[in-house]
């Protein structure tokens, strides 16, 4: 990847990362720590892959994404933000009661949103049923979707993963955040899905494994997902719950609250600090 | 006599699937392991580029339609009642209902007259199931002849539809010329005494419950209701109104099926006595499935016990 392109899309991730701990603090609610995790591969995936035109949110020829673990919204909403979906001071009103900004996707509400979700478990499907549309009315749009580590502890994930593997889906990538913590622990302590690689190979997918935050390993994987045929691809993303904000890093608490007025200062100040240095 | 046509609604069902996409529609169905008992069977043997089989996996099942209907298809989602009602309820509730996507599930093998299979299989909790979710429609047609109307008038209406079809091969009510529409009920024949409202195979019960009635010098209307949601609530204060009595009839817990729908109705508008007939809160058992319907009550001798208790609130 180019250095400004790179550099370009850090500057995307940050920003996202802000509005993500921006929306969260005014809603006073929300899953920071694994929203914080899936800026990077969403930066990736809506600057650089994904065929969208935020002009045309319904554009059926589009690319699809679906957030299976519908939780981590602010961080698909700051992103859907910056790319011009929605303006971005609308993401200070998440989860109120008069904004449509709902605290889980929305489709009929959220321009830019391809499926409501937020039960995990069941992204993951209609991911599958996208892709199998795409085959069967001959278009070439693929559909990508993002799953927790704890969420993929749902077996009907594994009845989707069955089903794709089954159909060759080649046009399907499901990434699997991979940031090991879940509300009530580390997955090991509640209930691992490890090996996540070896489960989806032998559903038969083509896997990959990356660091989550890295944007040369997730180009390369995503590149190699397109080019494989007869097969879906998942792409496990190692990645830090939290990332970018020192202390909800790698911190179980930080799944599903918001930070007080102190934290949010400093989180801001982190994340600013960061993205000055990056447009220096 | 002549011989009464005899058809079970999941027949009607898989044939107007056939008629629908060999008329042009664009549908797509769905099954899960169930084709030949749910008689998609025949869909999939005359369009398969347009039948996917998920396999033994029904919360994906609903998952998959949700996901065709987003990306613009209509889609039909097969399973028993148990299993698509059932164990798919919240799949059906966040993926479909939710996003008011264009799914239309075809549940068979509903209620009692499932028989020799037992209560694993017999459900009778899916239209209470069903009647929680908002903008679900409920359909539950009383013969052939009504379910391929349903599937017609479902492909038709723009968002998720629940239909509801039997096992059991049932004699047929309706002319081939009877007009299904959604959301209205109809007077099969007036009385004045009290209204027997039935649905499904109940309603042939009801007809036969209403002569019997006739011959002890009570004379009942008769109402077929197919469309459990919408309720047609200006039918049902019509009753109440007109006969001062109401007798449901249903294959269904009488908790959260046709009766409460009606007696929610009735309360709140014209208060008169509504009696209950369905599956009294319990399980059902293996048995042929017309002995299973008569040892629960689901049949025109119980309905005329319950017309009388109907009147004698009045």
């Amino acid at each position: 990847m180019e250095s400004n392109v790179k550099k370009q899309l850090e500057i995307f991730a940050l920003k996202a990362r802000i509005g993500t701990v921006e929306s969260i603090f005014n809603a006073k609610a929300g899953h920071p720590g694994g929203s914080l995790s899936i800026c990077d591969v969403l930066a990736y995936l809506y600057n650089c892959e994904m065929k969208i035109d935020p002009a045309n949110p319904s554009w059926e020829d589009r690319d699809r994404f679906v957030l299976s673990k519908g939780h981590a919204a602010p961080a698909l909403y700051a992103t859907l933000a910056l790319k011009g979906y929605f303006p971005v001071e609308d993401l200070k009103t998440l989860r109120k009661s008069d904004s449509y900004l709902q605290g889980h996707p929305n489709m009929n509400k959220i321009p830019g949103i391809d499926m409501s979700t937020g039960s995990l478990g069941q992204g993951i499907s209609a991911a599958v049923g996208m892709a199998i549309g795409a085959k069967l009315d001959g278009k070439d749009y693929r559909v990508y979707t993002v799953l927790g580590d704890g969420e993929i502890e749902e077996g009907e994930v594994w009845e989707a993963a069955m089903l794709a593997g089954n159909r060759k889906l080649d046009n399907l990538t499901v990434f699997v955040d991979f940031n090991g913590l879940q509300i009530d622990g580390t997955i090991e302590e509640v209930n691992s899905a490890c090996p996540i690689d070896e489960k989806f190979k032998a559903f038969n997918w083509n896997v990959i494994t990356i660091d989550g935050h890295n944007l040369d390993e997730i180009e390369n994987a995503v590149n190699v997902a397109k080019n494989t045929k007869g097969a879906p691809t998942c792409i496990v993303l190692k990645t830090v719950k939290g990332k970018g904000v020192s202390y909800m890093e790698n911190q179980v608490g930080w799944h599903g609250k918001a930070p007080n007025e102190e934290e949010y200062r400093i989180a801001m100040a982190e994340l600013n600090e960061a993205l000055q240095k990056l447009e220096a | 006599m002549a011989d009464v046509i005899k058809c079970a609604t999941r027949d009607a069902y898989g044939k107007a699937l056939v008629e629908l996409a060999d008329k042009g529609e664009n549908i797509i169905v769905l099954d899960a392991d169930l084709a030949a008992a749910t008689k998609t069977g025949m869909f999939k043997k005359a369009h398969p580029e347009r039948f996917i089989d998920v396999g033994i996996a029904e919360s994906n099942l609903m998952g998959v339609a949700a996901g065709l209907a987003a990306t613009g298809h209509t889609v039909f989602a097969s399973s028993f009642a148990m299993f698509a009602a059932g164990r798919a309820f919240e799949q059906i509730r966040n993926s479909i209902g939710y996003p008011h996507l264009n799914v239309k599930i075809g549940a068979t093998h509903a209620g009692i007259s499932v028989g020799e299979d037992g209560a694993s299989h017999q459900c009778c909790e899916d239209i209470a199931l069903m009647r929680t979710i908002p903008g679900m429609v409920i359909l539950n047609p009383a013969d052939d002849i009504e379910a391929r109307a349903c599937v017609f008038a479902a492909v038709k209406h723009d968002g998720p539809v629940y239909m509801r079809f039997g096992r059991l091969a049932v004699p047929r009510v309706f002319d081939e010329d009877y007009k299904f529409e959604i959301g209205k009920g109809n007077i099969l024949s007036e009385g004045g005494d009290l209204t027997i409202i039935a649905s499904g195979l109940m309603v042939k019960e009801a007809i036969e419950a209403g002569e019997k009635l006739k011959a002890e010098g009570i004379s009942a209307r008769i109402v077929n209701m197919a469309t459990i949601k919408p309720i047609d609530r200006e039918l049902v204060i019509d009753c109440a109104k007109k006969t001062g009595a109401i007798v449901t009839a249903e294959e269904h817990n009488i908790i959260g099926g046709l009766g409460s729908a009606v007696a929610e109705v009735v309360s709140e508008t014209v208060p008169v006595p509504v009696v209950r007939v369905g599956v009294n809160d319990v399980f059902g058992k293996s048995g042929p499935a017309v002995e299973l319907l008569h040892i629960y009550g689901l049949d025109a001798d119980n309905i005329v016990a319950k017309a009388k208790q109907a009147i004698s609130h009045k």
